[in-house]
């Protein structure tokens, strides 16, 4: 066993890292793809809405197999871990950017319509306004995208990235110690998933405060 | 070349064998799909109570299918299970229960989130008529909670049918695997033939989700309370 703890600890990392920063692209995604559904931006509206269709309605495990198999033959490449993060920021930006928007739009009609009547311009309403309040609705269902897409790089063992899951299924082969190898895995989410899990709900209490007028 | 390729599909049996891939997929979607909707149910309203005891084993279970991936859970029982019980499941079997089991789990927090977000005067009032348990539940909650468990409902079944694509991880026969068999034997004559396949999985994938996450919104429209 001791072994065959090296490996766990680069796969826990790999995990990390790819979840990382698919989750920070996720939200940049997201928050622009907010932004343009909240401001009715046209054209772009519908592109947008076109792309969070097909991004929530397939599976990771498809995007990735499309993206790592399927692209290559028509002359785009990417490395397995490109690949991961690109799938991870596609399907987690769909997931985010509704959240974000539908935090948005809790902010009550009322405090919007007196920013305007006060004078403010779309950037300071959207700052001083808006995005405080729609950042404390929207941790809830943040947090929860945040566990699922890191529990969604589990899937990246499809296309041959070294992750927590794929790595245990080598190991596996590799020493025959079943139980001992899956045992190690589930305390592998486990070591990320429940202080993250532990720690947004201590966030979502802590933030409610911004919450205003309800 | 590339038109040459997107014809391998429909050559032979291709389409056929993709198909019957696809409906191996469906049915063991649909099985625990059913399983999914009555234990959920009988399970949600058992966690309506107010007993800790009862509470706190099915909380600790919907927390263990909520935090480790349905792909490790499908791992441990399609490795585990055999070599230690001796008992050879198939990739069918073990895809059937850790779905129903994942299924139930979310389900049960679905209905018994809609049974408690009811009003607290329906349940008082019922009792103040000296309606039984049974007839409470039966004539005054379920009719109003299931409102509000069937659009979050329909979008479990949706994440259900797009979890199946895990499936093809333990060896199960069903579209993707089809799809990757279809490649490896066309793959030297039309080397782009993975990228149509591919963009027809992803295809048939969203002609099947699409409409029930549609489905699923109208009607949260319809219902919002």
């Amino acid at each position: 066993m001791t072994e065959a703890l090296p490996f766990y600890k680069t796969a826990l990392w790999v995990t990390l890292k790819l979840a990382g920063i698919g989750i920070v692209f996720a939200i940049i995604i997201g928050l622009l793809c907010s932004v343009i559904l909240y401001f009715k931006i046209r054209i772009l509206t519908n592109i947008v809405r076109v792309y969070l269709e097909v991004a929530r309605n397939t599976p990771l495990l498809i995007q990735l197999f499309f993206l790592y198999y399927g692209l290559p033959k028509i002359g785009i490449m990417f490395s397995e871990e490109q690949c991961g993060i690109i799938g991870l920021a596609f399907l987690g930006g769909s997931y985010m950017a509704e959240v974000f928007r539908s935090g948005m739009e809790a902010v009550s009609k009322t405090q919007v319509e007196a920013g305007k009547a006060i004078g403010l311009s779309n950037t300071q309403l959207m700052r001083n306004i808006i995005i405080p309040q729609a950042i404390s609705y929207s941790v809830p269902g943040f947090g929860a995208n945040c566990i699922f897409l890191i529990k969604e790089t589990s899937v990246f063992s499809g296309i041959a990235i070294f992750e927590l899951t794929n790595t245990t299924k080598n190991l596996m082969g590799i020493f025959y110690k079943t139980n001992e190898a899956l045992l190690m895995l589930v305390i592998g989410y486990l070591i990320i998933l429940l202080p993250l899990s532990l720690f947004l709900t201590w966030l979502e209490r802590r933030v409610r405060h911004a919450e205003f007028g309800n | 070349m590339l038109n040459s390729a997107i014809n391998v599909l429909f050559e032979g049996r291709n389409m056929y064998r993709l198909i019957e891939g696809l409906l191996v997929t469906l049915k063991i979607g649909f099985i625990a799909v059913v399983i999914t909707i009555v234990a959920g149910f009988v399970i949600g309203i058992i966690r309506t109570s107010k007993n800790k005891m009862v509470q706190l084993p099915f909380r600790i279970y919907l927390e263990l299918f909520r935090i480790i991936p349905i792909l490790v859970w499908l791992f441990v029982i399609y490795y585990i299970v055999p070599a230690n019980f001796e008992l050879s499941l198939s990739s069918e079997t073990v895809a059937l229960i850790v779905f129903s089991l994942w299924g139930t789990a979310e389900m049960s927090d679905i209905v018994r989130g809609a049974v408690i977000s009811l009003p607290k005067h329906q349940l008082e009032s019922s009792k103040a008529l000296g309606l039984s348990i049974v007839q409470m539940y039966q004539y005054v909650l379920i009719p109003q909670a299931i409102k509000r468990v069937i659009p979050p409902m329909i979008n479990l079944i949706t994440r259900m049918v797009k979890t199946t694509a895990l499936l093809t991880m333990i060896g199960v026969v069903e579209v993707i695997k089809v799809g990757q068999q279809i490649i490896e034997v066309n793959n030297s004559h039309y080397p782009t033939i993975a990228f149509w396949v591919y963009g027809l999985l992803f295809f048939l994938y969203f002609c099947i989700c699409f409409p029930l996450s549609q489905l699923s919104r109208k009607l949260e429209q319809k219902w919002a309370v």
